[in-house]
């Protein structure tokens, strides 16, 4: 009876293999579970009709064309952020500097937006004649991809030398870049309201597309997210990233130059974050402005975790978070209803932490004791 | 020479103010590092600690409450709950679910700042208020009483013009700092730390230790938000005020290499460094101002990028830091 009594409730094990259809399954159940959660959330903090707030939701999001263009753009942005930093964190490179790099990229559009763009129209005439327009846009593309690297280069350089704590210092350089960011603000309106919007930044706006805006940003994401899926899954680089991300030491030893591979990396996510701050300024916000990567850098990181690293099922996932986002803000100004926009965080923390927990179940099995009978 | 001296004092006693804050929510991760656990929710614990505040005194003014004990307790207790809560939700993730730790704290953070700002949001509809903040000053007031000693001059200023909770601090922070160093506890909570492995073949409950520390931490944390409402803005709360001081709590972890008592001289240098410009003149420029903030920063950069130059290893992060244990694994 004793030896009953001190045996645990259940052994867990790790599994070796799950088939993709049990993982599939479990991960369901988690989003079901959370969204019952929600559900429930919902329903005791507004005490509505359920079925009036997901009208409404939908509706924020999709409700017209707008919307839809707006909620696509939204997507594309947190979609090419999120395949910004997936190289390296594949590489188990906590790049926690998205946010940083993609400020880094803006920057040095808005800079030459201003400075550039405005020499070039006093020289060649406003509105610019096409062929310098596109020069300016090529200008203001190359440098915000520099940037970009270059803000994530820094920290890989210090961690593929001498090891420093990556985590921490992309952090870091995410306030480095803010104040920045600010510094240049101000000095670009000296004495003025202080903020540089579209009325300041003039020349080196994306052109429009069927008469809309924001086409040429989505266009732009879905060509990257195509070359990273290919890139990660099918090329030398994409393989060595995987290797170095399982075990460095199995790297080292079959032959792989760890350092090169992680400045490499580091170098690429930092690009593509540059890119994305290149698409915010340039395509759409046409401002300078600390908040343009609005918190897309540490939500990056959890849709390229929740999706596996894979950049195709990113899309899904990102324009989940986006699809509440946008909803929750719908929530907020709907009359009656009494939600704020902060609702949106509260729903995707509590999806968040359901999927985040089922990872448990897939990687480990619970063998439950037997009951008590059978051990007698 | 007096007036030189008190506007040292006050300058000073400002760097403390803007330190605090910082200086809980760093002891708070440091505590919570030591034992393995890099919690990047720390930013949505101090949020969460400084909205059940709120919420607690909310409901003290609310029901009438003068007695200033009681509206000192409610909103303490408010706190300490909502942000062990939380910390509690962390630990089960990242220990008992062995979730990744950098993911579930930055989903925290999500949360927790989403809370603040929700709950807030809703105070304020509740309130009624035509502004966008909540004023509790009648619960604030007894958190900003300071000891009526030497007022008005700089020895009153310097140490006597504080509320109670920034002594709190300075005594949390030492008495972390004694019992990593000194006692048993502490000595295997760093075990747990370096290598949870070894720890866990010398007989300490490893799943334990995390607990503790992380939730130990995440409390502490929590004050820092109260703090940063009760004290530092007189009961006013508006939402994303508290701004990223939870992030800079965590680098000064860095800052501090891991020793709480270097966390009190590092936050009120943080402090210090972030309302400098006030004071070097009225013709600086706007754009320098936001330059001398972003010191801080740098510093934390070099001081990371020194320690992993010199690696010596009490200056080292825990090794074991961001990895959750599965004793199975070994």
């Amino acid at each position: 009876m004793a030896k009953t009594k001190k045996e645990p409730l259940f052994v867990v094990t790790k599994r070796a293999e799950i088939s993709f259809k049990k993982g599939l399954l479990i991960r369901a159940l988690a989003i079901l579970a959370a969204l019952v959660v929600c559900g429930i959330v919902t329903l005791v903090l507004t005490r509505q009709n359920p079925f009036i707030i997901l009208k409404t939701i939908f509706s924020g999001a999709f409700g017209n064309d707008t919307r839809i263009l707006e909620t696509a753009y939204q997507t594309s942005i947190l979609l090419i952020i999120s395949v910004a930093v997936t190289p390296a964190f594949k590489m188990k490179f906590w790049n926690i500097g998205a946010e940083g790099q993609v400020l880094a990229g803006g920057l040095v559009t808005a800079v030459t937006m201003y400075y550039i763009g405005n020499s070039f129209a006093s020289s060649f005439g406003n509105p610019l004649p096409a062929g310098m327009q596109i020069l300016l846009i090529a200008i203001m593309a190359v440098l915000a991809i520099l940037a970009g690297a270059l803000w994530g280069v820094i920290p890989a350089l210090f961690k593929a030398k001498w090891k420093t704590n990556e985590t921490l210092f992309t952090l870091m350089m995410n306030y480095v870049a803010i104040q920045l960011v600010e510094a240049v603000r101000v000095t670009i309106n000296k004495g003025g309201s202080g903020k540089v919007d579209s009325s300041i930044l003039v020349q080196g706006w994306f052109p429009k597309i069927f008469g809309r805006e924001y086409l040429i940003d989505i266009i732009v994401v879905v060509i990257v997210t195509g070359v990273i899926y290919v890139y990660l899954k099918y090329s030398k680089h994409g393989y060595e990233i995987s290797v170095v991300g399982e075990s460095e030491n199995t790297a080292k030893y079959v032959g792989i130059n760890v350092k090169k591979v992680i400045i490499r990396t580091m170098a690429l996510s930092g690009a593509i974050c540059g890119l994305a701050g290149l698409l915010i300024v340039g395509g759409a916000s046409h401002a300078l402005d600390k908040n343009m990567a609005g918190g897309r850098g540490f939500t990056a990181i959890m849709v390229s975790w929740l999706s596996k690293f894979n950049p195709l099922i990113m899309i899904f996932s990102s324009l989940f978070l986006v699809f509440l986002e946008r909803g929750a803000k719908e929530l907020a100004s709907a009359p009656g209803i009494g939600l704020n926009e902060s609702f949106s965080e509260i729903l995707t923390g509590i999806l968040l932490f359901f999927i985040i927990g089922c990872e448990f179940f897939i990687n480990y099995k619970l063998t439950f004791r037997k009951s008590a009978k059978e051990v007698a | 020479m007096n007036e030189v001296l008190f506007t040292v004092a006050q300058f000073i006693a400002l760097a403390v103010a803007q330190g605090t804050p910082i200086l809980f929510g760093s002891v708070g991760e440091i505590l919570t590092e030591k034992s393995g656990n890099l919690n990047l929710g720390i930013p949505g614990i101090m949020y969460i600690g400084a909205i059940s505040g709120v919420i607690g005194g909310y409901f003290c003014k609310r029901g009438g409450v003068v007695y200033p004990v009681l509206a000192i307790l409610i909103p303490l207790v408010c706190c300490l709950l909502g942000s062990l809560l939380a910390s509690m939700l962390y630990c089960f993730l990242t220990v008992n679910l062995r979730a990744n730790q950098n993911v579930t704290g930055l989903a925290l953070t999500t949360f927790g700042v989403g809370i603040g700002n929700f709950f807030g949001g809703s105070l304020m509809k509740l309130t009624g208020s035509t502004s966008a903040s909540i004023s509790l000053i009648e619960i604030a007031r007894p958190y900003k009483a300071n000891i009526p000693l030497f007022e008005g001059t700089w020895v009153g200023k310097l140490f006597f013009s504080y509320g109670f909770l920034v002594y709190v601090s300075i005594a949390i922070a030492v008495i972390a700092s004694i019992v990593l160093k000194r006692t048993r506890v502490g000595l295997q909570l760093r075990a747990v730390g370096e290598s949870p492995a070894t720890a866990d073949a010398a007989g300490i409950n490893v799943t334990k230790y995390k607990y503790f520390a992380t939730c130990a931490g995440g409390m502490i944390a929590g004050l820092g938000g109260l703090y940063y409402v009760m004290d530092y803005s007189n009961g006013l709360w508006s939402n994303n005020a508290f701004g990223d001081r939870g992030w800079l709590a965590i680098a000064l972890v860095i800052f501090a290499v891991w020793k709480p008592a270097m966390g009190i001289f590092g936050s009120y240098l943080f402090g210090a460094l972030f309302i400098l410009y006030n004071y070097l003149g009225q013709n600086l420029k706007q754009s320098d101002q936001y330059l001398i903030q972003m010191l801080p920063y740098l510093v934390t950069i070099l001081v990371l990028i020194t320690i992993s130059l010199r690696k010596k290893r009490e200056n080292l992060p825990p090794a074991s830091l961001g990895l959750s244990y599965f004793r199975e694994e070994r």
